[in-house]
């Protein structure tokens, strides 16, 4: 780098370097502009575009001085008007979002913990372990528990022979409970993974300096531990709240019933009912202009991090 | 305690003191014994998300309809069963190969065009690269369901010769793991400096050359890795998929477990189908671990860092 300066020589070849790696990334970047930005751009297009009156199929406004706010306005009747039937489902799918999450960091926080800390030799079995579901498909392990909690399954029958249940709960149909169970059992390992390499990182040194200096164990959790890992948890519970909010899938295995209906599914059937493609795409923007801000956190967030370790 | 901690706080050398001298009044418990309970805690968590799974793998050896009752073992679900098995039944052997071939185009794609996106970024400082930098980090956290929203507004409202179906998946999946190789190997990039690039340009060596004989071996372990994971990445993708889909024969493994299974008991051929899927994905991190640790086996990597980076971490 300083030699660069003293060098006038060098200073020229700059430029063809800089050709080359603009050339490297030139791909990617064309890539990304056409399917990634272009996209985004023609969900804008038929949420502010118009619908065939005829067949129903949305048509696409590319010219922004065109738009209009028709479905806008169509969606925000759903939403808070007279027959509003999306506010309601907004309301649930922030309840179990919010109560999936929260039971996920209280199930994972301590078992991560446990592994980063304490799981000495045994750290690479805990360590496989862990990460195991990591590698099992989502609908395999949906599908597991869906075997277990058929009415005739495991879980039934358990809960019938310790006299806890007189008769099988029907698990699948329809219960809020499920959903949330559901969602937890799915996306706690990527939480788990953060929060293990989150934790893994702190220094056992600043640890011990605490016992030294005469904390407890719960005053150098609270002190020391917790305070340091308060990064980790921001970001897993961020890649782990995104993916749930948007989720329409576990529902549909674990209920399929209207009544635990989330913002995914709503999305999610828009798309393929002719007449509410545009409705669908509106939810998109708007769902998406909420979520612009933890987003960015975490692009940002990234970013440092990535920054201090250079 | 408290009234202690409150009333010393402003004098905190005296707090020490004060505390020392109640710690010998009230013998406290060993701090650095084994955290039983928490031993126990992470052994019940682990139980709770794996016992499940391995229930559903036995549930695919059923000799019978049932995904919840034992009635013996058998291997009908997966080739001896005429009709319904995946072998045989050609929906779900579509499955597999379309699961299958979907994995190896994006991966063939997505990785060179990633490694070259991620290597052009970091050297090419300029407004165009950092904030394609930041749209690419945006693209791995955006919810998948929006992508997928756009993804099939575009195939489907602007660039309509694209048809939904594989040709579909393999962009939508190509764009959406594209992160992978180009955020590992940033880092990778970053770790590694700029000084063995320095050494070669000094010793005379061109930038082809840099780049084929220093610097490509150098990010060989971290190209890897992520090609590990687009790989897996893909197996077990499923609303891209399931958005981008057009008929039996260009749905994957995810998409047809979910159609088939939500509203009924679809039957242990589905449980056969998720044991190949997991199957896969096992194969898939068992070689890349290898791999891994064969290609760093010069550099001190350890058995866990290794696990983790092959897992994301």
């Amino acid at each position: 780098m300083q030699r660069r300066g003293a060098t006038p020589g060098r200073q020229q070849s700059r430029e063809p370097h800089r050709l080359f790696w603009a050339a490297l990334a030139a791909p990617g970047i064309i890539w990304l502009a056409l399917l990634f930005i272009v996209p985004f751009y023609a969900i804008l297009a038929i949420a502010a575009g118009q619908v065939n009156q005829v067949f129903g199929y949305p048509v696409a406004v590319w010219n922004p001085l065109h738009w209009s706010s028709a479905n806008f306005a169509a969606a925000w009747q759903n939403v808070v008007g007279s027959s509003a039937f999306v506010g309601p489902i907004i309301v649930r799918t922030l309840v179990y979002v919010a109560a999936a999450s929260l039971l996920s960091l209280v199930i994972a926080y301590p078992a991560a913990y446990f592994v980063a800390r304490f799981a000495g030799r045994r750290k690479g079995l805990f360590l496989v372990l862990l990460i195991a579901p990591f590698w099992i498909s989502y609908m395999m392990r949906m599908l597991a528990w869906i075997d277990l909690l058929q009415t005739g399954g495991y879980v039934n029958k358990t809960l019938t022979f310790l006299h806890l249940v007189s008769q099988p709960v029907n698990w699948l149909g329809g219960l809020g409970t499920t959903v949330v169970l559901g969602l937890v059992y799915g996306y706690i390992p990527y939480l788990i993974l953060v929060l293990y390499a989150g934790l893994d990182r702190i220094d056992p040194a600043l640890i011990e300096a605490g016992r030294d200096l005469g904390l407890g164990r719960a005053r150098t959790f609270l002190r020391v531990t917790l305070p340091l890992s308060r990064q980790p948890i921001l970001t897993g519970m961020l890649i782990t709240v995104l993916p749930m909010l948007g989720d329409y899938f576990t529902n549909q295995l674990m209920s399929g019933a209207t009544g635990t209906t989330m913002l995914g599914n709503v999305i999610d059937s828009q798309l393929i009912t002719p007449g509410l493609q545009g409705q669908g795409a509106v939810f998109s923007v708007l769902f998406l202009l909420a979520l612009i801000v933890p987003m960015i956190y975490y692009v940002v967030a990234t970013n440092r991090s990535s920054r201090e370790a250079a | 305690m408290t009234t202690t901690e409150v009333t010393a706080k402003p004098a905190g050398r005296a707090d020490a003191r004060g505390r020392t001298g109640l710690n010998r009044l009230r013998p406290r418990s060993n701090p650095w014994r084994h955290p039983w309970f928490l031993e126990g805690f992470t052994w019940l968590y682990l139980i709770w998300s794996l016992v499940p799974i391995v229930l559903a793998v036995l549930f695919s050896f059923n000799n019978g309809q049932s995904q919840s009752v034992w009635q013996g073992f058998s291997w009908r679900w997966y080739f001896a069963d005429p009709v319904n098995s995946v072998l045989h039944n050609p929906n779900l052997h579509a499955a597999v190969v379309q699961t299958l071939r979907l994995s190896v185009y994006t991966t063939l794609i997505a990785v060179p065009l990633g490694v070259a996106f991620a290597l052009g970024i970091n050297r090419w400082r300029g407004y165009t690269s950092s904030s394609f930098n930041f749209v690419m980090i945006f693209s791995f956290v955006i919810p998948e369901l929006i992508f997928g929203v756009a993804m099939f507004f575009v195939f489907t409202a602007l660039f309509t010769s694209v048809h939904l179906g594989t040709l579909a998946e393999t962009l939508g999946l190509v764009t959406w793991n594209l992160s992978w190789p180009a955020i590992i190997v940033q880092a990778r990039l970053v770790t590694l400096g700029r000084q063995y690039e320095e050494a070669a340009a000094d010793l005379g060596a061109t930038q082809l050359q840099t780049m084929r004989r220093v610097l490509l071996p150098l990010l060989a372990p971290a190209i890897f890795a992520s090609a590990v994971l687009v790989f897996s990445s893909v197996i077990d993708d499923f609303v891209i998929v399931d958005l981008l889909n057009s008929n039996v024969g260009n749905t994957p493994m995810s998409v047809y477990i979910y159609s088939q299974q939500h509203g009924g008991n679809g039957g242990p051929a589905l449980n056969a189908l998720g044991t190949i899927m997991l199957a896969m994905s096992f194969v898939v991190a068992g070689l890349g671990y290898l791999g891994y640790r064969w290609m760093t086996r010069g550099e001190r990597v350890d058995r866990k860092a290794a696990i983790a980076t092959i897992a994301g971490a």
